[in-house]
This record gives C-alpha cells, sequence and structure tokens, in this order.
C-alpha cells in the first residue's frame, strides 16, 4: 500500500491512516527521503494518527527516518500518536526520543514552521561574521 | 536450550481452554492478521485498551522474528480461565528456522543475530506478565502470557 504525502509549500504531510506492513513503512521513509534529496521541503510533518501499534521495527524505522532527514537538512514533527502507543513505547523502552512531537496535524505544521524558521535565523547570523 | 524470563506466573489450575486464533505466518501481512487477532481476542475478554495494545504490540514482534528469522510460523491465541475467575491470554509463535543460538542473549536489549535492532524480544517481555521461549534447530517455540481477573 503507498502512503500519499502531500505537499504544502515547502512542507510535506503525511498521514498513516492504517496498518503498515514493514515493506511499506521502508517504501514511505524511501520516497520521503528522495523528497529531500530532490530538495523540495524543508521539513515534513508524519502523522501517526492512523496507527494503533507502533512495535520496535515501527519505532526504530520513524526515528531513523527523522535522523536521516535531519542529515539531509530537513526537519520531522511527529504528530497524532495514540495515547496507547506512547504507553506502551515508554513501557518497551522504545521511547522516540530524537523526534520532534506535536498533537495534531496543524499543531504540527506549526511547530515545524517554528523549527525551521529558528534554524534558518541560525544559519543566517551564522553567515554573517565572515 | 530453555530459559524462562518470569514476572508473575499465576499457578491456579484452570478450568477452560479455548483456541481463539491460529493465524499462519508466511508474509508481513501475517503479522498484520496476528495482531489484530489478538487484539480482538483480548478485546472480547474485557481487557483494556492498554492491555489490548500491549498484546498486540507483542504479537507483532513475536509474528515478525517467526517471519524474519525462523522463515515463518504459526501464530497461536488460546484463552484460559482460571478457578478463581482469572482469565489468561496465551500467545504461542512457533517457527521451524534455525533456532536462537542463546536466549539469554536475545533477551538483552540491544543484541541482534539478523540485522534487527535487538529489541523485539525484551519487548515482549516487559509487555507481557510471562515469556518463555524454547529453542533448537528447527524448532522454536515462544509463548507470552497476559492475565487478568474480570
Amino acid at each position: 500500500m503507498r502512503i500519499p504525502i502531500l505537499r504544502l509549500g515547502r512542507i510535506l504531510l503525511t498521514s498513516v491512516q492504517t496498518d503498515l506492513t514493514d515493506d511499506d513503512a521502508g517504501q514511505l521513509q524511501a520516497e520521503v527521503l528522495q523528497l529531500f534529496h530532490r530538495d523540495v521541503a524543508d521539513g515534513l510533518v508524519l502523522d501517526i494518527s492512523g496507527l494503533d501499534v507502533v512495535d520496535s521495527y515501527m519505532a526504530r524505522l520513524l526515528n531513523e527516518t527523522a535522523r536521516m532527514v535531519r542529515m539531509m537538512g530537513g526537519e520531522v514533527v511527529l504528530t497524532g500518536m495514540h495515547p496507547m502507543v506512547a504507553l506502551t513505547l515508554v513501557e518497551m523502552g522504545q521511547e522516540i526520543i530524537g523526534i520532534q512531537t506535536a498533537i495534531d496535524l496543524e499543531a504540527g505544521v506549526a511547530r515545524l514552521r517554528e523549527v525551521i524558521h529558528a534554524r534558518d535565523k541560525r544559519t543566517t547570523q551564522g553567515r554573517t561574521t565572515p | 536450550m530453555h530459559h524462562a524470563a518470569q514476572r508473575h506466573e499465576p499457578k491456579t489450575s484452570t478450568v477452560s481452554d479455548r483456541v481463539d486464533a491460529i493465524v499462519t505466518i508466511k508474509e508481513q501481512t501475517d503479522i498484520l492478521h496476528a495482531r489484530s487477532a489478538g487484539r480482538e481476542v483480548a478485546r472480547q475478554l474485557g481487557f483494556g485498551t492498554v492491555d489490548q495494545t500491549r498484546l498486540a504490540t507483542a504479537i507483532s514482534e513475536m509474528a515478525r522474528n517467526a517471519l524474519n528469522y525462523g522463515k515463518g510460523g504459526t501464530c497461536t491465541i488460546v484463552t484460559e480461565k482460571g478457578q478463581d475467575g482469572r482469565l489468561t491470554i496465551r500467545v504461542l509463535v512457533e517457527d521451524h528456522g534455525p533456532g536462537i543460538a542463546d536466549v539469554a542473549l536475545a533477551l538483552k536489549p540491544g543484541f541482534s543475530s539478523g540485522g534487527g535492532l535487538g529489541q523485539g524480544l525484551p519487548a515482549v517481555r516487559r509487555l507481557m506478565d510471562h515469556l518463555e521461549i524454547d529453542s533448537q534447530p528447527g524448532r522454536t517455540t515462544v509463548v507470552a502470557t497476559m492475565s487478568r481477573r474480570p
């Protein structure tokens, strides 16, 4: 199953609304990285409100995706995590520590804009000193 | 090799056993089938949504191990009712792969023999009440249980 990735200016939006197989999740990761490689976006809001299970494989994949995107100059905000999923992840010792989060898609977009803005500001300031 | 990672195993005799689901694990979608079957069993027994999610997540880990390391297998979900009314969901995942060389090591977070992150079995141990692994070349069984009073 292919998960659509929408573009909102230079922000990518994707919402996982069904259970994903490992390959589906891997494919989504590859497509996201490809879009950052083509420099079509500054950040990604990844909504997982449709996931009622996040196991260690999915947790690792989400963490790695965020790290990879960051290495390519982008930012990721994860949104919509179910309370039960958060509880289970903490119990498993699999906290998704490397990712910025927000409660829903709207807050996620706002958060991402803040993060990108703060980063761009830092970069600009860095450039003013020769 | 036999290894039991025990938290608290209820030693009550059971008055009834029922097989609720048998899912053959041959491909990735079967992992999803197995975990949703587990969630449904837990829901019907009146387990809360936290336990439903713990169970579904643990089954996901166990089924993935069977698929990735054991070349597929079977996931059987059995419910037991104890004399004291305690309900137990027992998940048995069996595969016929090469087996787990060192079960104690496989239960340590971060150890992996097959390119995973090695969080699968430690996660099952944390999410379920009891985990038992019996592994030898050609046959590995992983049994995890979750018990609740109604």
